[in-house]
């Protein structure tokens, strides 16, 4: 199987050799490609780097051109017919369209729809392999992959079948994500009966149609890969909660990468086997990073139903212990006092549309001496790294904002800790209490901190995990019950007088 | 290229990327989506074979496919560059 497989590929080689200006330019385009994710090292160094990525991309595409256009012998310059032309006139007018429509939704996006945006984006990578996979199933010899016995080689019906399903899955997996992050579709997971069953017999019958794929070229096979693959993707996501996305973002950010690298062995292109490589592999350690930070295994995102019930947890079993409510004016009165104040968002304060009153209030409050700090947790936002942008997009400088490692001792010595937003982040439950859904989920330790601020709008509502946080609780905090954005304004506002 | 040289590039490709990510400041992690969202539509290179088989005069299938893929790819490498570019804007040194 395997000797037919490679002699098989040895001999389509021959036919198919660009030039060797060609494969040079498209591993040009795939170190670009590299050094637009190494930029990303730092903010100072990530401009460049986009810059690098959009010039390998631009060299990708060009090539391609140049590799299409006629050349007569003996002459250097294309000498196209009428018929070349209007083929240039149709792809320039196709990505002319698609210029239109994603130069205009980048530029209008708010950073808080930022998760939806990108799992729009991982539909349209995965759709696109799906057709270009078709394309490919439809007119091989356009491919170059015709074998001697004049059917597809089999290698590149296993290539096909593969790219067209992980295609097809990234496809409507991402518009089932979409519509979860969008609020066009409830958050909470869709549970089928025999869910795994179902899912793990459609994976297998995928797996077994790509096999019999090689031995039977039938456009049937073909089809029922991909109409399966669709099926499975949405399948896969729709039983994952709304708690859950960051992971599902990362995840599909991964598949389409793998789409592009299948579809890169297809045409035995290095600029898109190394791209694919390089972004299944950055959503993966993304998904890794997100569960990590959750303390959920892979395997148990992906089986789905977390975030089922989210208020039923809490509710009843409650009991009624005395909390301290704060002012706006206490707040301001003890921020100012301070030397050290630490901030934790979280996703409250951006649905909220806080992060300018409370970038206002950091500033008045260094204005005043104060050294103040922001601290992110990894899933403090929709997506990996989400609050980052939201703070950056509020002029908060990116040298005053601290991941979780770095800053977690910092509390200990902290005046004030004032957490706006976030609520099973800082939970102690999850580094004390076994029995706690967020058990081993890693936390800051706000309760070290002398003073604890925590904004939230009343008392009643728990995070996502619904437990109750014992930080409402202890001597040193105080609540501040009002909307997140109306809270920091006040606190603005008295700190002014 | 036969097919062990192609796997040669995909799985030494592996083994960057997975250095590479890890050296993303976690800062950057949004951005790292919205860029490896543009590249991965590279794919576009596929869409161009098949966007360029056949006669313009008479669409083939395959042909209706291929534009259709370009049209997609370039809303995600428009798209994907222009708000990763953006957001990278946004990030900024404390004034001293």
């Amino acid at each position: 199987m395997v000797n037919l497989i490679l002699s098989a590929a040895g001999a389509e080689a021959q036919h198919m050799m660009p030039p060797a200006w060609a494969l040079l330019a498209y591993l040009i385009a795939g170190i670009l490609f590299i050094l637009a994710l190494r930029g990303l090292s730092s903010p100072a160094s990530s401009r460049r780097g986009n810059r690098a990525g959009m010039i390998g991309m631009l060299i990708a595409v060009a090539t391609t051109m140049l590799l299409k256009a006629p050349v007569a012998p003996g002459q250097f310059l294309p000498s196209p017919t009428a018929d070349d032309l209007v083929t240039l006139g149709q792809i320039v007018a196709a990505i002319s369209i698609g210029a239109i429509i994603g130069l205009f939704t980048a530029r209008r996006i708010a950073m808080t729809d930022m998760p939806q945006l990108v799992a729009a984006f991982h539909s349209l990578v995965g759709l696109a392999a799906v057709l270009v996979a078709a394309a490919a199933f439809l007119s091989p010899a356009a491919f170059g992959i015709v074998g001697a016995d004049g059917g597809i080689l089999p290698v590149s019906r296993v290539e096909m079948g593969l790219g067209s399903a992980i295609g097809a899955i990234t496809f409507s997996g991402s518009v089932i994500a979409f519509l979860k992050l969008a609020g066009k579709m409830s958050g909470a997971p869709i549970l089928l009966p025999l869910r795994h069953v179902i899912n793990l017999g459609t994976l297998a019958a995928i797996l077994g149609l790509v096999g019999y794929f090689t031995q039977d070229q039938a456009a049937w096979v073909f089809w029922t890969i991909t109409i399966l693959a669709f099926a499975i993707g949405f399948l896969l996501i729709i039983p994952i909660g709304g708690a859950d996305m960051p992971v599902v973002v990362s995840m599909l950010n991964s598949y389409s990468g793998w789409a592009a690298a299948a579809m890169g062995f297809t045409l035995h292109n290095s600029a898109m086997i190394i791209t694919g490589a390089l972004v299944g592999s950055s959503g993966a350690i993304l998904s890794y990073i997100m569960c990590r930070a959750m303390n959920r295994s892979f395997i148990s995102v992906i089986a789905g139903g977390f975030g089922a019930d989210a208020s039923a947890g809490g509710g009843e079993a409650r009991e009624q212990r005395p909390w301290k409510r704060g002012s706006a004016e206490d707040a301001a009165f003890l921020m100012q006092q301070a030397e050290s104040v630490i901030i934790v968002p979280g996703y409250g304060m951006a649905v909220a549309q806080a992060q300018h009153a409370l970038r206002e209030m950091g500033d008045m409050l260094k204005k005043a001496g104060v050294s103040v700090k922001y601290a992110i947790h990894p899933v403090a936002g929709r997506m990996p790294g989400h609050m980052n942008v939201l703070l950056a997009e509020a002029n908060v400088p990116y040298d005053e904002v601290f991941e979780l490692e770095d800053i977690n001792a910092e509390f200990a010595q902290a005046d004030v800790a004032f957490i706006i937003g976030a609520n099973d982040v800082v939970n102690p439950a999850a580094k004390t209490d076994k029995s706690s859904p967020i058990y081993g989920m890693p936390v800051f330790d706000v309760d070290k901190a002398k003073t604890v601020f925590f904004v939230k709008r009343s008392m009643g509502g728990v995070g996502y995990a619904g437990v109750d946080n014992d930080v409402f609780y202890m001597d040193q905090t105080m609540m501040l019950l009002a909307d997140a954005k109306k809270m920091c304004e006040e606190i603005v506002k008295a700190m002014a007088h | 290229m036969d097919f062990i040289s192609i796997l040669s590039i995909f799985v030494l490709a592996c083994f960057v990327g997975y250095y590479v990510v890890w050296s993303v400041t976690p800062a950057l992690h949004t951005p790292l989506m919205a860029v490896t969202n543009a590249i991965s539509s590279v794919i576009i290179v596929g869409a161009l074979v098949a966007a360029t088989t056949g006669l313009a005069s008479h669409i083939s299938a395959a042909r209706w496919l291929g534009l259709i893929a370009v049209v997609l790819a370039s809303i995600n490498i428009f798209g994907g560059f222009a708000v990763t570019e953006r957001m990278l804007a946004m990030y900024k040194k404390k004034d001293k």
